[in-house]
């Protein structure tokens, strides 16, 4: 049993079979992702009412909040990707950590940019140094500071054990991040949906924001599996399978 | 609900819509970058390939 399990992963690792098997899940991904974009759209955009307080403003959440939350699960799979590849020497996992750091790196940007444009029509300022904001911009210089240290190091493998023990530290950024809006007094507001007793936010409006979040998710998921394909594709540049696949194109 | 008031987002339209503007614009630039990078990747590849056995034959 334990023995088929571990032939699994070795062959689940091994980077030309993950190159098939993930050129074959990327359109089935990409077209949930977009079936779920577009529902959450409508509702979103369409069915939702307006908010009592907010008005239309409100709906700037729908991209805000599912972006913040992916840019924190996004470190966090990042983080534990490079310690896997740290402690196991896998190949496949720091690619996979490597390849999160981009796109974690846009949906931080994201999050900040929506966030400062839903900020100045309610709180009346782009932008606040408050424990929130300020938590979330570091994240950012995080990911930079990922993605800057791999590309200056030459070795690949150097560079991803360089990289995973830099987001491991980094690690410590997604509690204060999380918990921000309760230790500090902020601008920002507190937590609405993963309250323990019920979500203080209406149906109407937890439907589209759980959609998009979904499609967000999926999204990141195909996403990560294109760029992971394309560093395995530099790293084994010179096997035989990679030469034999660039030239049958 | 018209089109009109949809698209006027009850005052708010600069806002949604810039943000809704900028969420697709990362997330088809996300998509493009990658499928461009792997083509390029391909090519030269295959261009170091071609060239490596032609100076061997």
């Amino acid at each position: 049993m334990f023995r088929m399990f571990k032939d699994f992963f070795h062959k689940m690792a091994s980077p030309r079979y993950f190159y098939d098997i993930s050129g074959n899940m990327i359109p089935w991904l990409a077209a949930g992702c977009l079936a779920l974009f577009l529902a959450g759209l409508y509702y979103g955009l369409v069915k939702a009412p307006p908010d009592y307080q907010q008005g239309d403003s409100y709906r700037i959440m729908f991209i805000h909040v599912p972006a913040a939350w992916m840019s924190m699960f996004i470190y966090v799979v990042m983080a534990t990707a490079g310690a896997i590849g740290l402690i196991w020497h896998i190949k496949l996992a720091e690619v996979m950590a490597i390849s999160s750091a981009t796109i974690g790196a846009w949906f931080t940007f994201l999050a900040l940019v929506t966030g400062s444009i839903w900020g100045k029509p309610m709180w009346g300022t782009w932008w606040v140094w408050d424990a929130r904001l300020t938590s979330e911009l570091i994240l950012l210089f995080l990911y930079l500071g990922v993605i800057a240290l791999y590309n200056a190091i030459d070795d690949k493998r150097t560079a991803a054990r360089a990289v995973a023990i830099l987001a491991l530290v980094g690690v410590v950024n997604i509690p204060i991040i999380h918990y921000s809006v309760e230790w500090w007094n902020t601008l920002h507001q507190g937590p609405t949906v993963t309250k323990l007793d019920k979500p203080s936010i209406h149906l109407s409006m937890l439907i589209p924001l759980l959609l998009m979040a979904l499609a967000f998710k999926l999204y990141y998921a195909f996403v990560v599996l294109m760029r992971a394909r394309c560093e395995v594709l530099e790293r084994e540049r010179h096997t035989g399978w990679v030469r034999e696949l660039a030239e049958k194109k | 609900m018209t089109l009109n008031e949809f698209l006027h987002m009850g005052g708010y339209a600069f806002y949604v819509w810039s943000s809704y503007g900028l969420a697709m614009i990362v997330l088809l630039l996300n998509v493009i970058l990658p499928l461009r990078q792997r083509k390029k990747l391909l090519n030269d590849i295959a261009r170091t390939a071609r060239r490596a056995r032609r100076n061997t034959t």
